[in-house]
């Protein structure tokens, strides 16, 4: 994550070398995590055609007809997942322009979406897509070792690549929403909590296997209760009308 | 305290206070302790995913009971009911629920012509915030009845719940009751027999801290970026689509059914004045178990670690700091944490804040600053970057904290970043940028002799840092240097360190 700490650093200390580099701001030019333009490549060109499948342009007019007829683009945000979903869990410009036809949009209003949501990838990714959380509540739980360990037991890759087999690709996202039981990771659709460095490789084996590992924690308790013992919600649940005002009793 | 120092007068002056009528008070006025809910008077019944989260489950734990009479109580009765229950916004601002919703019903609305939405706001992103999680999956529908209730109050045409993209899960189990909820009459046309028809939308983003701002969200539910809009006009006026719209937290609305129920005396019978109801907790970080519990509003933050996360690692002496309201809000040290209670006065009382009730525990082993770091870096990759102050802002701190992290810096730079968090905060559309200050301004609050302890380290291993982190001894000398990169200044605010440097 410091990275972007070394890097300075590194850049601090090269002018030894060569004293000639006289720059009175230090800081360097530094891109974003990804590229927000578009250039055509082999697989990514809109001359490569994309359509929903017919079950997914079902889908479509039903998501479509949630939102006022005159907002049409509102179900933008719905598509573009769908479409990367048939797509193999990126979002091509075809994809993008096909939305943009469906919806009567301009194309350049759904690149802005596209380009602005993390979870559109628009680049290739492999089959199992692990992301790994290291926000601080999950770096405060040893998050950095777990990305270590699925970066290591993948063959040593990096955040952000994919292994050489297309199976999988890895990155570091921010916050998912599973603090209290952190740490965690997200594999395709689900997540995989309370991980330590075993049951992280454990994960991993199974997907690599072809199997599909139970998603929730990892640790054997259930949802996100106190690990030790209930401290609530140890009693049945009141039923209807229970503990109500006497007209709604 | 108090009766320690009328004590110690009268030992002090014994014939006065004799001879002196007292006034009449009420001696020893029992101390009301908050905390120790029980089972029966917690709402979401099943946080924990023990039960059944369908409609059959959901019926059983006491859901869909007589909401057609609520419904027919009419509006004002409902949002008369949440005004009386005291129940304020659990999505971080605290603003009173009832006020907000009667924003909607405004003179004259009956003319309006235009269709009136209720958002729910399920965008839950904040690092270290995981209590609406468990609504939604475990109790959903709660949740579609609380849409229905408070759609009801506001006189709302349809709600539209945004619940974040990476909540798959969840968002099967939400759309799941929608679906039962229709099949069985609940909503739609006719709404639970009411005569009052009303609709409920699921709609999954995509992936952006920012879109849980309520005018972000609206954008984005309108399928554009999510760039919050400058109010006014304010949703209730112009929203989504353009027409009337109220914007409220998966929590809030949730519990409406239930304090229509249960009565507004029932729910604001607990927690202090100003902030009664109850409350989910979610604690993360280094307590010996995380979890996440419902429990009294102004519990005392050490009784909710102790009694439901079986205390923190190493016993409390152990503890470093609490950030008690999710990444947004500044850290307090450990004796402001052993004394203030969990809720929205409290903890503004001790400069920081309730937020969402994330409770995030350090423990003495952490890196406090690589952890306010890590938050640095978090708001850089969110900041939608439509406002100057936070796009640039957020890098700046970032790329500071990062250096502080390691030491690389000056003594002076600190109160130039505590200055940069002050032209971040409050000029911005969205609070974003007040969220991305506060942690900083917190962290030089309570931990700056930290900050400069590293600072000082560094100087003394790599000798003078200018500002912006260049060493001295990396400069050209043949080269003249500007004055103002601080390569001359001596360090301040650590003079016995600067003594032993230079020494």
């Amino acid at each position: 994550m410091f990275a972007a700490a070394r890097a300075l650093s590194r850049h601090c200390r090269i002018p030894r070398s060569c004293p000639a580099a006289r720059c009175i701001s230090s800081s360097a030019t530094r891109r974003s995590d990804a590229l927000f333009v578009h250039r055509d490549t082999p697989y990514n060109n809109p001359k490569i055609a994309f359509e929903f499948s017919p079950e997914n342009l079902k889908r479509a007019q039903e998501i479509i007809s949630h939102y006022p007829p005159q907002y049409k683009k509102a179900a933008v945000i719905p598509l573009l997942d769908l479409g990367q979903r048939q797509n193999k869990g990126w979002t091509s410009i075809s994809v993008m322009n096909y939305v943009a036809n469906l919806l009567d949009m301009p194309p350049m209003r759904v690149y802005e979406v596209a380009t602005f949501y993390t979870m559109f990838n628009r680049e290739p990714i492999g089959e199992h897509f692990v992301q790994v959380c290291t926000t601080t509540p999950c770096m405060l739980r040893g998050a950095y070792d777990i990305l270590d360990t699925v970066c290591g037991h993948l063959g040593g890759i990096k955040p952000g690549e994919t292994t050489k087999d297309g199976k999988f690709t890895v990155i570091e996202v921010e916050c998912q929403g599973a603090c209290s039981n952190a740490p965690m990771m997200v594999v395709g659709d689900d997540f995989y909590e309370d991980l330590t460095a075993e049951t992280t490789r454990k994960v991993l084996d199974a997907f690599k296997k072809g199997e599909k590992p139970k998603p929730g924690p990892q640790s054997g308790r259930h949802t996100s209760e106190n690990s030790a013992g209930l401290t609530a919600l140890t009693e049945k649940p009141y039923g209807p009308g229970e503990h109500c005002q006497p007209e709604f009793a | 305290m108090l009766r320690h120092a009328s004590s110690a007068t009268r030992i002090a002056r014994p014939f006065r206070a004799k001879l002196r009528r007292s006034f009449a008070t009420v001696q020893d006025t029992p101390v009301r302790r908050y905390g120790g809910l029980k089972d029966q008077d917690r709402i979401f019944t099943n946080a924990y995913c023990r039960h059944d989260h369908g409609i059959k489950g959901a019926t059983s734990r006491g859901d869909w009971h007589k909401t057609k009479e609520i419904l027919l109580k009419g509006d004002s009765w409902i949002i008369q009911t949440i005004k009386d229950s005291g129940l304020r916004g659990r999505g971080g601002a605290g603003f009173p629920s009832g006020l907000k919703w009667s924003f909607m019903n405004k003179p004259g609305w009956e003319k309006d012509p235009r269709p009136r939405y209720l958002v729910v706001n399920a965008d839950e992103g904040e690092p270290g915030t995981c209590k609406d999680r468990e609504i939604l999956r475990g109790d959903p529908h709660k949740l579609i009845e609380g849409c229905l209730v408070a759609g009801r109050a506001m006189n709302a045409s349809a709600a539209y719940i945004y619940i974040r993209g990476e909540f798959y899960q969840e968002a099967s189990h939400v759309q799941q009751a929608i679906n039962e909820a229709y099949k069985a009459g609940y909503l739609g046309k006719n709404a639970c027999g009411s005569g009052y028809s009303f609709d409920v939308y699921l709609h999954r983003g995509a992936g952006a801290y920012i879109c849980g701002e309520e005018t972000a969200l609206i954008e984005s539910l309108e399928g554009k970026q999510g760039k919050p809009r400058l109010k006014p006009p304010f949703p209730a006026d112009v929203g989504l689509f353009g027409c009337p719209t109220t914007v409220a937290n998966v929590e809030t609305v949730a519990v409406a059914p239930t304090i229509c129920r249960r009565g507004a005396s029932w729910f604001a019978g607990f927690g202090r004045a100003r902030n009664q109801g109850t409350k989910l907790y979610c604690i993360s970080g280094h307590v010996n178990n995380p979890c996440v519990v419902e429990e009294e509003m102004s519990i005392p933050l050490k009784d909710l670690i102790e009694k439901h996360c079986g205390g923190v690692r190493g016993g409390w002496d152990n503890l470093l700091g609490i950030i008690p309201g999710g990444s947004s809000v500044p850290v307090l040290p450990i004796d402001k944490c052993s004394e203030v209670l969990m809720d929205y006065d409290s903890l503004k009382d001790a400069q920081s804040g309730l937020g969402t009730g994330a409770v995030i525990v350090m423990d003495k082993s952490t890196d406090i600053v690589k952890a306010i770091a890590r938050f640095a870096h978090f708001y850089k990759h969110e900041s939608c970057g439509q406002c100057t102050p936070c796009r640039e802002g957020t890098t700046w701190m970032m790329n500071m904290m990062d250096r502080f992290v390691e030491g690389r810096g000056h003594q002076r730079e600190i109160d130039m970043l505590l200055e940069l968090t002050k032209q971040i905060e409050g000029r911005t559309i969205c609070a974003l940028g007040d969220a991305a200050a506060w942690p900083i301004q917190g962290l030089m609050r309570h931990f700056r002799p930290e900050v400069e302890k590293r600072i000082a380290q560094f100087r003394e291993v790599n000798g003078p840092v200018l500002f912006g982190g260049r060493l001295k001894s990396q400069t050209d000398p043949t080269l003249a240097l500007p004055d103002n990169l601080g390569a001359n200044l001596p360090e301040v605010g650590a003079p016995s360190q600067s003594q032993s440097a230079s020494a």
